[in-house]
């Protein structure tokens, strides 16, 4: 299968002046889809190429990365609102994703877009947070009894929440997967070891390893790959981070054992491997010692994951990329919900929407 | 004239039609007939190439088709496309030459932040660019076809951009967008403005556009400082009335019309306050066309 342009710009198998127009063209339309405009941006910044690419180019770069620094602006300012929650509490709160990211200063957050804050506590927890969320102006953007209790009894977060005023949407978790999922991990793990971010009073961040771990764990447990390729991204920006810092793998790798999370961690160094160049070992990826892929289950994964970490632009599609997205999309809710559970909830979900009770 | 040489609607029907507007380049595909007509008319004094013989780096890639809903039918449909983003739903066909027109201003006020973008006309004269920031129904677009036609430059009907480094208004001299009565009205006062397919019963009534004058489009790559910030209001029967507004509250309104404000920061409240600090800020109430002109012919120097 060959590589997009703006894959192959990232993994720098193609050279900066190599470009054509066409390549150009394509390389904007494709980092627009995939939401990597901002990224593109502060990646061609760092090889000191801005000045020397074309004006069009250039125009969707800045403006891109004006919109990531605006976002940036916005989440330290509700952090800051955070830290007031935080104050009354005590437990931290701890941010996920891309909030951790910027607040922990990741360059995974450098022209990263993203659109809701995540936030883990202990499950004890949850409606202690929700009420001094609630007090402080969020309000459950769910008002359906069947949607409520559906997230309350199965999921790993009650439904976002959105400050009245401000508009700022929150996702509360107890955990990075749902109740139902068989490698669901053991949440006291991942609060015990997460760490204090410098500068924020009561608001912590993972461990470097258990941010790789969530970050693999979210995108390769989830249906919905239209964001994939800035994921997969995440994680290259992650593990590159990791391992300068001197850490060997093998580290991640013991904490994946540990957290049953082998899968996950198992296709991130895969594929973070085979499309942006990132080197694995293979002795780390034997050490992940069960719960991953073995014989035919390789090369088929790889069919539809090198499929659908793709940009979702029509020039990256090939004749099957459709097929690798929906059957990825089965796959995720099988692995999300035994199927004693999905059939019933599938049924409900149509019946209302017959009714006329949903419209999602 | 190169328009002579390609074929449009062959264009249109393959790999696309690329129009300059202003510093933006659009790869323009249809196959729509209205879509075509609409652009032989409206665009024949711009730069016309072939997508595929030509340039090749775009900035936007502008589809506009039919598409098939339940909706199609009782009324065929059609819809906007940026590049396989379909931000708009899907409208009646014989609404395309208004749905391209959306669409291409859209993909501007959208995806461009290194100008601060104005939901406002912007016309020139002796070097100056007067900016009209207003709501809907306020008479901008109908003031500006007048004025347009009297020895203004027409820069925008849409969108004034306003480059964050120059401070100055980088020219988008697309159609302008005529609505109900105000089609009546110019075509009879200016019996030689030429019109582009009508588009009937839109969410906003009948929509019609006209070419930009060929002087207008000639320059559209000379940039120009602001001299005037012009907050027009249309009112049946209302005397002419023409009084200065503060600068503070000039700044809040053109803030409130601005697309990108907010995204921009600081940076946008200090162009603002810039442009705003050496402009003359009117309030412009009108109902009579010949005395507005004439309000404008006569407007102040700026320093």
């Amino acid at each position: 299968m060959k590589l997009p342009v703006l894959i192959l710009v990232f993994n720098g198998q193609i050279e900066f002046s190599e470009l054509s127009e066409k390549q150009w063209d394509l390389l904007i339309r494709q980092a627009r889809e995939a939401m990597l405009l901002a990224k593109l941006y502060y990646f061609f910044k760092k090889k000191q190429w801005l000045d020397k690419v074309p004006p069009i180019v250039f125009r969707y770069l800045k403006s891109a990365q004006i919109h990531s620094e605006k976002q940036f602006n916005d989440l330290c300012w509700e952090v800051k609102h955070l830290e007031k929650v935080a104050k009354e509490l005590n437990y931290p709160l701890i941010l996920l994703k891309g909030a951790a990211y910027t607040v922990a200063g990741r360059k995974a957050s450098q022209g990263r877009i993203f659109s809701d804050i995540d936030i883990l506590v202990g499950c004890e927890n949850i409606s202690n947070t929700e009420k001094y969320l609630m007090i402080n102006g969020l309000v459950s953007s769910e008002v359906d009894a069947y949607n409520q209790r559906y997230y309350r009894q199965w999921m790993h977060e009650i439904p976002a929440m959105k400050h009245m005023y401000r508009g700022s949407v929150i996702d509360l978790h107890h955990n990075i997967l749902p109740r139902t999922v068989k490698a669901c991990p053991d949440a006291i793990l991942l609060l015990k070891d997460s760490k204090p971010v410098f500068g924020y009073e009561g608001i912590n961040v993972l461990s470097a390893t258990d941010m790789i771990i969530h970050s693999a764990t979210h995108l390769f447990y989830d249906g919905e790959l239209e964001h994939g390729c800035r994921d997969i991204n995440d994680l290259h920006d992650l593990l590159i981070e990791y391992s300068e810092s001197n850490e060997s793998l093998d580290a991640l790798v013991i904490r994946a054992n540990k957290l049953g999370l082998q899968k996950p961690v198992y296709y991130a160094l895969r594929y973070v491997n085979f499309i942006l160049g990132f080197s694995v070992s293979k002795g780390v990826i034997n050490k992940l010692n069960k719960n991953i892929p073995t014989g035919i289950f390789v090369p088929i994964m790889d069919f539809l994951f090198m499929r659908a970490l793709m940009p979702a632009h029509e020039s990256c599609n090939d004749y099957w990329t459709g097929l690798a997205r929906w059957i990825l999309y089965v796959r995720s809710h099988w692995l999300r919900m035994p199927i004693y559970q999905l059939i019933p909830h599938l049924f409900r979900k149509s019946y209302r929407r017959i009714l006329g009770k949903e419209t999602h | 004239m190169k328009t002579k040489k390609i074929d449009i609607a062959a264009c249109l029907g393959s790999y696309g039609l690329t129009i300059n507007i202003g510093f933006f380049r659009y790869n323009i595909r249809s196959s729509l007939r209205t879509v075509e007509q609409s652009i032989e008319t409206l665009y024949s004094d711009f730069e016309l190439t072939d997508y595929e013989t030509d340039s090749q780096l775009v900035d936007f890639h502008v589809l506009v088709d039919e598409v098939w809903q339940l909706r199609s039918v009782f009324n065929r449909q059609a819809k906007f496309f940026l590049d396989g983003l379909a931000p708009f739903n899907s409208l009646p066909i014989q609404h395309a030459p208004a749905i391209i027109e959306w669409g291409m201003n859209w993909c501007v006020s959208s995806q461009l932040n290194t100008h601060l973008i104005i939901h406002a006309a912007v016309i020139e004269k002796d070097g100056f660019a007067a900016v009209m920031p207003a709501p809907p129904g306020s008479g901008k677009s109908t003031l500006t076809a007048s004025l347009i036609q009297e020895g203004w430059r027409l820069l925008s009907d849409e969108l004034t951009l306003i480059d964050l480094n120059t401070l100055q208004v980088s020219p988008f001299p697309r159609p302008v967008s005529l609505k109900n009565e105000s089609i009546t009205v110019i075509k009879n006062r200016y019996p030689n403005v030429i019109f582009g397919p009508i588009s009937s019963d839109t969410a906003k009534g009948n929509v019609c556009h006209i070419r930009p004058p060929s002087l207008s489009v000639k320059n559209q790559h000379v940039n120009c400082p602001i001299g005037w910030f012009i907050f027009p209001k249309y009112q049946r029967e209302a005397k002419t009335e023409f009084f200065e507004f503060g600068k503070a509250q000039a700044l809040m309104s053109v803030a409130e019309n601005s697309f990108n404000y907010s995204v921009l920061g600081e940076t946008g409240f200090d162009v603002l306050k810039n442009v705003i600090g050496k402009a003359n800020c009117f309030q412009f109430k009108y109902s009579n066309l010949d005395e507005a002109i004439k309000v404008f012919s006569g407007l102040p120097v700026p320093q």
